[in-house]
This record gives structure tokens, sequence and C-alpha cells, in this order.
């Protein structure tokens, strides 16, 4: 392990994926997260890697696609406007069975929107990343360090169940620096005996594609996947619980707003008010049974996002609305306040008593 | 007996679903021989596009990929950076490369992207029923241009050799042929030169090979020979527009 | 030692993140939990810029400081913006060379230090940042002189260590101040 370092969100991501072995970056600038595209066209020449700017963001994640497709870690990276242009070459890469890495750095939309940091990307990540039936794997990190671990994390699952994962961050957590240990680089990478690369005349040629013109083998194939996802629901959920075990109000919140939230509980606490934090660490799939197992202690639920409500929903089947669930939003790059949120912590519990 | 003829290693031994008279299936061939002659076929792999020869990853016999529509220089440009050594090529039609994926195309060509392009220029969009091509001529009628290609309405033909020839990445521009045996010739001596100079590291090529759709032109198989040498030819002169050996023409 | 959430305000240009930075990374040699979390955007090229920097001993919850215990403010927008945030018993640090209004609140400890003029005259230029820093450390004492300077010495870019001794320097005068 290496010594504690001081490193921004965006340019930890980058050398933790490097150190993940991912060689092949492909980008586009976009604030807030062009300092992982920068810190990457510094470093991979340095680690024999390819770094290119593409001419848009369309072309960066089909040139993701290719480089997948013949068997490498590949990743892009890019904020909310760009990852919109990036969902048509994400719906080919998971209806191609292709790992790999996608970074959405999020600002506040819709639109060009702004610049400042948002979650409104949830319902775009968790549910309609492009057109068709399927998922990504939708990981999101609240600190500088969680941006690092799930780098890896992210391209190891995405190797393993063969399908493209997602960091999804905010500006916040791409811009601001926290001390950060990065992991050894990875000595060796899981062999893709299915990837594109030249059969070199020993074995049948391999064909990545997404298109299935009989209705029964697209649906055999989409029916194939849905069965892994099923698989990863039952195994992959994660989340971290901070002080659920007597808390009447459990605040759920993800990313840098478990942070805020994370104020807020604490600063309740002191008034006496037994509150609590469920961070989802993934967001598909959903900590579902940790949410419903919270339910039976907890009386109300509170979902704080920097979106107009997007998770909350989420949270409403997870606890089957067994218990009544709450929201709370600030919108279009507003921060929400740690005093915000214990307003609403305090007017819940006011209505619990 | 001796075998005077047979179908190249690096086509796949099944039936083609293009129609009657299209020119696709020369066009597969000639580049299925050119690897062959080249002994490249294990490190080789092709991009196929949206459009009527989507499914030519089914009838090559290397390595293949399917790309979205008109994005085969972006993907085939992953794949040539994560395998450097491998042979990497895109086959694409005239509304994949020169409409939906002319950025790519574009770009793909100035970066000097050790590639090779075949495309294949019908005038149309052949997958989807015939309509107006970036390529269509002025005045064709086509199922979106039913009173003929309006250039007031609907802008002039791209000529894309002549375009990109302009670009420093390029190591090949050229344009070709398949309506006679003489053309097939030069078609494939094209072929074979684009897929050399990748070998030897030049950068990109493209050879737009001017092809037929006598099912959405309307046409027998003769007569569209016919119309192409009439029309497209006028208007697509055949030839070499830059070749880095040699220059812009 | 309480938390510190510190706010630093200013223009861009002046340093204002790379004071952060160095009170970041000082914390982290003394083996604290930090974070720092700049403003972003058009703003840093030229307009207004601020850092939010925690230190604590747990791990830092919200990064984004909205009551700050220590405040400085190099210039007048980011006096009058950031003044009444500060948390009754708080710590300002003002370059009154720059900031010519003045705050009548008594619940908070309020420092006019002429850091731009100090650092002229003392052929310290550009460097004011720094001596706003040293008075900082006399007063609250933030972290231990070791981590300081250890923090300025990761701070400065590894081609120009040799701007360390200047900025220690800096750091000398405004504790003098």
């Amino acid at each position: 392990m290496s010594e504690r370092v001081l490193m921004k969100g965006n340019e930890a991501l980058a050398a933790a994926a490097i150190n993940a072995g991912c060689h092949h970056f492909f980008g586009y600038p976009i604030t807030p997260q062009t300092e992982v595209a920068a810190y990457m066209s510094k470093m991979m020449p340095k680690v024999g890697g390819v770094y290119l700017q593409a001419e848009s963001e369309v072309a960066a994640i089909n040139m993701v696609l290719g480089a997948a497709a013949a068997g490498k870690r590949a990743m892009t990276s890019s904020s909310s406007p760009g990852i919109s242009l990036k969902s048509e070459g994400v719906s080919y890469i998971a209806g191609s069975d292709l790992p790999c890495v996608i970074i959405n750095v999020q600002r506040g939309g819709p639109g060009l929107g702004g610049i400042q940091p948002s979650q409104a990307d949830y319902w775009q990540a968790t549910k309609a990343l492009g057109h068709g039936d399927y998922q990504l794997l939708v990981f999101a990190p609240s600190t500088v360090q969680e941006m690092v671990d799930m780098v890896t994390l992210a391209f190891d699952k995405a190797d393993e169940y063969r399908m493209p994962a997602m960091i999804l961050a905010d500006g916040m957590l791409g811009q601001m620096m926290e001390p950060v240990t990065l992991p050894e680089p990875v000595k060796e990478l899981p062999k893709k005996e299915w990837a594109a690369c030249g059969h070199e005349n020993k074995r049948p040629h391999n064909i990545v594609n997404s298109l299935y013109i009989e209705p029964d083998e697209l649906e055999r194939l989409v029916d194939e996947r849905y069965e892994r996802y099923a698989h990863i629901q039952e195994t992959e959920q994660r989340a971290e619980c901070i002080m659920t075990e007597d808390a009447d109000i459990v605040v759920v919140a993800f990313g840098a707003t478990a942070r805020i939230a994370m104020s807020a509980v604490r600063a309740a606490r002191q008034e006496g008010i037994k509150a609590g934090v469920i961070r989802p660490i993934t967001l598909w799939p959903f900590p579902n049974d940790i949410l419903k197992e919270t339910a039976k202690t907890a009386k109300a639920f509170l979902t704080v996002e920097m979106s107009k409500g997007q998770m909350v929903d989420d949270v409403k089947l997870a606890v089957e609305c067994a218990k009544p669930v709450h929201f709370f939003g600030r919108t279009g790059g507003v921060i929400p306040q740690p005093n915000e949120v214990l307003e609403q912590i305090r007017k819940i519990a006011g209505g619990i008593k | 007996m001796a075998v005077v003829f047979d179908r190249p290693h690096a086509l796949c031994d099944c039936n083609l679903h293009y129609c009657p008279g299209c020119t696709h299936g020369i066009i597969h061939r000639l580049v299925a021989e050119v690897i062959d002659e080249l002994g490249v076929e294990g490190k080789t792999v092709g991009v196929a596009p949206v459009g009527c020869s989507v499914f030519a990853y089914n009838y090559f016999n290397c390595d293949m990929i399917e790309a979205p529509h008109g994005r085969a220089p972006a993907v085939a440009t992953g794949v040539k950076r994560a395998c450097p050594d491998d042979v990497v090529f895109t086959y694409q039609g005239d509304g994949d490369l020169a409409a939906i994926g002319t950025a790519e195309t574009v770009h793909a060509a100035t970066r000097g992207e050790n590639i090779v392009v075949i495309f294949v220029n019908n005038t149309t969009y052949g997958m989807t029923g015939g309509q107006m091509a970036p390529t269509t001529l002025p005045n064709q009628v086509t199922q979106t241009t039913p009173y003929g290609r309006d250039v007031n309405t609907a802008g002039f033909p791209i000529r894309v050799c002549e375009m990109l020839c302009t670009l420093d990445g390029v190591a090949l521009a050229q344009r070709v042929a398949v309506d006679t045996v003489p053309h097939i010739r030069e078609a494939k001596k094209a072929i074979k030169k684009a897929f050399q100079n990748q070998i030897d590291g030049k950068g990109f090529s493209i050879v737009e090979i001017l092809s037929t759709c006598p099912t959405n032109w309307g046409l027998s198989p003769v007569e569209a020979l016919d119309w192409l040498r009439e029309n497209m030819m006028p208007y697509y002169p055949l030839g070499v527009y830059k070749d880095s050996e040699k220059g812009v023409k | 030692m309480a938390d510190l959430n510190m706010v630093f305000a200013g223009f861009g240009g002046q340093g204002i993140l790379f004071l952060g930075k160095v009170c970041a990374y000082a914390g982290l040699m003394d083996g604290k939990e930090v974070s720092w979390l700049p403003s972003y955007g058009p703003e840093m090229r030229g307009g207004t810029c601020n850092c939010s920097v925690c230190l604590s001993d747990e791990p830092i919850a919200s990064p984004l400081v909205v009551n700050p215990n220590v405040l400085i403010a190099m210039n007048g927008p980011s006096f009058d913006k950031f003044i009444d945030t500060v948390v009754p018993g708080g710590t300002v640090i003002v370059d009154s060379s720059l900031v010519k209004s003045k705050t009548d609140r008594d619940d908070i400890n309020v420092f006019y230090i002429p850091a731009t003029e100090q650092a002229d005259k003392n052929g310290l230029k550009g460097l004011a940042n720094i001596i706003l820093l040293g008075k900082l450390f006399k007063e609250t004492g933030l972290v231990s002189e070791d981590a300081l300077e250890l923090g300025v010495k990761k701070s400065v870019p590894a081609k120009k260590q040799h701007l360390v001794e200047s900025n220690m320097n800096a750091i000398k005068l405004g504790g003098s101040l």
C-alpha cells in the first residue's frame, strides 16, 4: 500500500483506473470531469497506455466499444450532457455483452444545465441509459477514497458479468481533494476468450454483435442477460448503514449527499432524535434487502437527493411502502445544507411523536 | 480434378443475403481475396456497419465486430489502438459513412488512424428501402425524394474521396467501381494497396467503391450497371485522389 | 482540538486554492482527516474564488463549509459574503490591504493584516495568501509546526521546491504581524 496522498476526486479516479489495468481511455472535455482526461493524457504515455481525445462523446464511447471488444479494460468519462450522447454506445455495449467502465461526474440539467454538482442523472443511470432491456452496474462513491476503490471494483464486476459499469459521481466529489491510498497496479487480468482481436488461425472467428434479427433469439439472449441481472441483484447489493439499529428516522442518501445527511444526523442525535443513515453504494442493484430489513424497526424514511426526487420511488418500493418515505432535495447545482436536512428530520420527528 | 476457382478462405461458407445483382458480393470477395493473399486472416478484425452490409460479421472468417450506425471508424480506432499489430478494416455504406458517421470518418482520417475503410457507395439507403443518401445524385428519385433530389432543399451529394484527400492523415483515397472486369481488377488492387498501407503503418486508407442497388433503383442488374456508368461515374470520377507516395491528385 | 471548518475566499489568482491545499496537506501530515472543496467554473478565471477546508479527528461528513469557524478573506466581496456566516467564537483573518470595510460583530476574533502590502515590502510578492496563513497558524495553532512545513513542501510542485523557503518566510512574517 502506498502512502496517503491528497488528490482531487477526478485525478484519483483516473489514477485508480490505470492501476486497475485500464490502459485504454477515450475522452472528451466537459466540466466538471475534465481532470480525468487531463490526468489520463499525462499518465497513459508513461505506462504504455492509450489516451485518445475523441471528436465527440459519441465517438469516445464507440472507441471504448472497440477496445473492449478487443478484450481490453477500457474507460470513458464525461458529465451529464456528455453521458446523454454516450447512451447509444452504452446500449450497444450492453447488447454486445462487453465490459467497460463509464464515469459520470454529474452536473445540473436538463439541457446544458449548469456545471455545479447534481444527482439528477439517477434515473438515466439506473433505469434508462439508452434503448432496450438492459441494466448497468451503478456505483455511487461518497469519498475520494471510495472513488478509487470503486473503479477497481467496477472493472472487476464488469468483467465478471460482461456488462458495462458506471461510477455515478458528481461535481463535488470530482473537484474535491481528500487523502487517498492508491491500490497497487493489478498484475493479472481475466482472460477473455470471446474477444475479437484476431483468431490467429487457432479458433473459429469471434463475433461481437448486438443484432439479432429473429425475435425468439433476441428474447432468449435478453432473458439470459436478465438471469445474470437477477443473480447480481441477489449478490451484489451494497449499502452502508450508520446508526440505523435504533433509528426512528432513517435518511437515505447516496454519494456526496450522504455526507451532508450524515452531518444532519449527527446534529439530530445531539438533539435527542434517533436518526440514522442508509447510504446506497450500489444504485443498481439497489440495496432493497437492507432497506426492507430496516423498515421493520424504523418509523420513517427521508430520502435526500441533489435532484427533484429520483431515488425516492426506489426507496418506497424497497420498503414496500410499509413506512412513510419523505423526500427533500435541491437541484440545479444547489447543494442541500445540513441544517436544511436537519429541519426535515425535526419535522418528521415531530410528526412521529 | 484440379480446383481452378474457389471460395477465399476469409469468406465464410454461407449464403449471402444480398439481392440478386447487388455488387456487395463482389466487394466481399475482393476483400476476402486480399486478406488471403496477404495471409493476415488470423490477425484481422473487421467492423461491420448498419445498413445492407450489417451481416458482414457473419460473412468474413476473421474476427468481426458490429458497430452502431456510422460509428465503425470509432470502433475500429478502439480496436486498432488496443491491438496495434492487428489489421483492422471497416466496411461501410454511404448512409453509414457519409451521413450519420461523417464526424467519425473525417476524424479517423485526420488522425491518420492506421485502418482500412471500405466504402460502398450506391447512392441509396438500401436496407431501409431506398431513401435518399448523402451520395444520392441531383434529381435522383428515391423513396424520400419522390420528385427527384432537389439540391435547393436537400442539398448536394458529398464526394467523399475529394473531401478526405485534403487531410494530412490520409494515406490513400481512391475511387473504384465494380461494374466491369477491368474495374473489378482495379478495385482489388486498390483494396490490396489499402491493406498493405496499414501493414506498413502508413495511416488511413479509404477505398470508395461505386456500387449498384438494382432493387431500390428499380432496374435489372445489367441496367443498374449501365445507370452507374452513365450517372454516377460523371459525378464521382474514378481515380486516385490521394496516395501518400504520390501526393494529392 | 476541535474540528476546523474553514473558508478561504478572494479573487482567482490570489492563491486561495493553494492556501487551502497547504492547510489540507498540513492536516494530513498531522494525521488528521481532511477535505478540500473548491468553488469551480468560470470564477476560477478572474472572478471570486473560494474553497472549503475541513480538518478533523473524525471522518469528514459534509465537506461543504456553510458556517466556518475560520475565515480568510482576501477581497471585499468575499469579506461581505462570508463574514456573517462565521460561527460565534470563530477566527477571521482579513487582508486589510484589499478589504477596506470592517465588521461590527464582537462575537468573533477578527485580525486585519495588510498582507499584500507586507508581501510587496518584504520581497514576498504573490505570497499574501501565505502571510495570512502564518497569522492563522499563530492564532489557532491549527497544526504542528512540522506538519505545516511538510504541508508547504507537499503542496509546492516538485519542480518548484525552491519556493518552499519563501513560503516559510511568509508564514513567519504573518505570525509576527
